[in-house]
């Protein structure tokens, strides 16, 4: 990927990412987001990554972009007012931020050149990133789908409507109620 | 080209260190690009003409009859008529989602013909993850399908484009899966390398070379059905209920757009299932000139993919618009779970017969042909007893 084209898609990332903060309405921030997501995967094919990249695409703009779209229309999420937030989050929200920033730099002042040892032949292809998956993370992958199970299992089992009635299994307040007690 | 690339260069247009390797891939990509615009757009609009001789057809009408032979102008004129319509722009909604839309969705419609395999060298780029590739694509539909139903600002919009945006997710997962018994098959996700390890006779195609193999196909095509939003699965666009879904605030070209996309879309649906399972443009090698072989592959692949897309035009023309519910449920609980079974019965069998089975093949060729001749001896049957006319019109 020559110089040029990683520095289009990099600025390009960083202002749609900007996008994503700094914009007022919710639906304009999450468009702003699949953009970042559709260049960070433009990025990964140019790297050499295509199977890595496509997959990005396929999974976070096409799924779960989608999905939070639903959800804030769902939510019926209205263009954001002035913050008003308690000063408590806003302190620890620097904070964090001011961390985070200072961890990066670190990195990147004691980042090295790259390595220059060539690329395995099969590189990004779907068969090394499989091999990754399957047989080198294989636990952490099982784990990964068993929370996601259980948390597709317990969703529908409180939006589950009773047989033969029009009513919600576990009405919104039901549920804070149980998450209430399995906390205490 | 080249003579005036190299003119251009010397001449100082593209800098003072200009590196011509760069300028002629770019040259080639936007030429190749240009060419494939120039085809697919006529190409989509053409289809309209015929779907709508199509339609009239099987509705007892004549349809459009007076824009050139046989109204097959009749596309230039919608056209030229969409171009010099008012371009509305609603004064609430969102103008420059709004604009952006229909660009998206017709971006998405054009990328995938730069992986389609017309013949064995006419394919622009034959990516190793070529069917990954045309996977990813409608994910920009979705996003451009709802950020044209959200920035109308009109609830028939909001609602058609959720319906919409619904619809393809959720059909993606068994289209996604259809797909992967193949790729077992055969090890690759290039579109060449799926259609080379096919033979030209129906009896090396995909489709019969286990039983399978042809449930996943026929999933294939009507998840293909449901993601164009084409009947029985046009719910997003049902006139009756939601005015035209979220194309409704849009004129003019842009209206045009959408619907251009979807035409397109159909012959994209239809190529890859002739690519996967309908043995692509194999042809047998009955001349040596490669060029005349690569034009008899093109005409075997489009053939192909013309009749697929004159089946999807017939179920258009026949069967009812179902219920949402209906749609969601024949998704959610069936096609995934038998695309499931599918993908690990076709590894179970991958595993008994590397090679293939030749008896299944036979046997599920058979079985194609039994079925044909079962729906036709119907047809007859049925002209019969309701004492019609066969006649056969060979101009549509």
């Amino acid at each position: 990927m020559p110089l040029w084209l990683f520095a289009f898609f990099a600025i390009i990332a960083v202002v749609s990412a900007l996008g994503v903060i700094l914009q007022r309405h919710p639906v304009h921030c999450l468009l702003a987001l699949a953009l970042a997501l559709l260049d960070i995967g433009a990025l990964f094919i140019g790297l050499g990554a295509e199977a890595l990249g496509f997959l990005q695409i396929i999974i976070y703009v096409g799924a779960i972009m989608v999905l939070f779209l639903f959800v804030i229309w769902l939510l019926n999420l209205q263009r954001e007012g002035l913050a008003t937030e308690r000063i408590g989050l806003k302190v620890i929200g620097t904070l964090a931020a001011a961390a985070l920033g200072a961890e990066l730099c670190a990195l990147l002042v004691h980042a090295g050149p790259a390595p220059a040892a060539p690329l395995p032949v099969d590189y990004g292809s779907l068969r090394s990133l499989a091999r990754l998956l399957f047989a080198n993370y294989l636990v952490a992958f099982e784990v990964t789908s068993a929370l996601l199970l259980a948390a597709m299992v317990g969703a529908i089992g409180l939006a589950r409507r009773i047989p033969g009635t029009n009513a919600v299994a576990a009405p919104p307040s039901d549920v804070a109620d149980r998450l209430r007690s399995a906390a205490g | 080209m080249q003579a005036w690339l190299d003119s251009l260069i010397a001449r100082g247009a593209f800098g003072p260190h200009p590196s011509p390797d760069l300028i002629y891939g770019a040259a080639i990509a936007i030429a190749c690009a240009l060419v494939l615009f120039l085809v697919a757009v006529p190409f989509a609009s053409i289809v309209t003409w015929v779907e709508r001789r199509v339609w009239a057809r099987i509705q007892s009408r004549i349809g459009p009859n007076r824009v050139g032979p046989n109204g097959f102008l009749q596309w230039l004129a919608d056209g030229f008529k969409h171009i010099c319509k008012e371009d509305v722009v609603p004064a609430e909604a969102d103008a420059p989602l709004f604009r952006l839309a229909p660009y998206l969705v017709v971006l998405a419609f054009i990328l995938p013909w730069a992986v389609m395999p017309f013949a064995s060298s006419l394919i622009l780029a034959d990516l190793n993850i070529g069917i990954l590739y045309i996977t990813a694509v409608p994910a920009l539909t979705v996003i451009g399908i709802l950020m044209a139903g959200w920035a109308s600002n009109n609830k028939w919009s909001l609602i058609g484009g959720i319906r919409s945006a619904a619809q393809i997710i959720s059909y993606e997962i068994p289209a996604g899966l259809a797909i992967f018994p193949v790729v077992l098959m055969t090890g690759t996700l290039s579109m060449q390398g799926i259609i080379r390890a096919q033979g030209w006779a129906p009896d090396r195609w995909f489709l019969f070379a286990n039983p399978f193999c042809f449930v996943a196909a026929v999933i294939l095509f009507i998840s293909g059905l449901a993601e164009n939003n084409r009947t029985p699965f046009d719910l997003p666009e049902a006139e009756s209920e939601l005015v035209a879904g979220f194309a409704t605030e849009y004129s003019s070209m842009r209206y045009l757009f959408f619907f251009m996309a979807e035409w397109g879309n159909m012959f994209i649906a239809a190529a890859i299932v002739v690519t996967l399972f309908l043995g692509g443009w194999q042809f047998p090698a009955i001349v040596q000139s490669p060029r005349l072989m690569n034009l008899l592959q093109l005409a075997t692949f489009m053939l192909k993919c013309l009749f697929l897309v004159f089946v999807s035009m017939w179920i258009r023309g026949t069967l009812p618009r179902v219920r949402i519910d209906q749609m969601m449920s024949l998704c959610w609980k069936y096609f995934v779970p038998i695309s499931f079974i599918n993908l690990l019965g076709t590894a179970v069998w991958v595993a008994i017969f590397p090679d293939g089975n030749r008896f299944t093949q036979w046997l599920m060729l058979s079985f194609g042909v039994a079925v044909v001749l079962l729906f036709l001896a119907r047809v007859v049957a049925f002209t019969r007893r309701a004492r019609m006319e066969l006649y056969f019109h060979p101009t549509i």
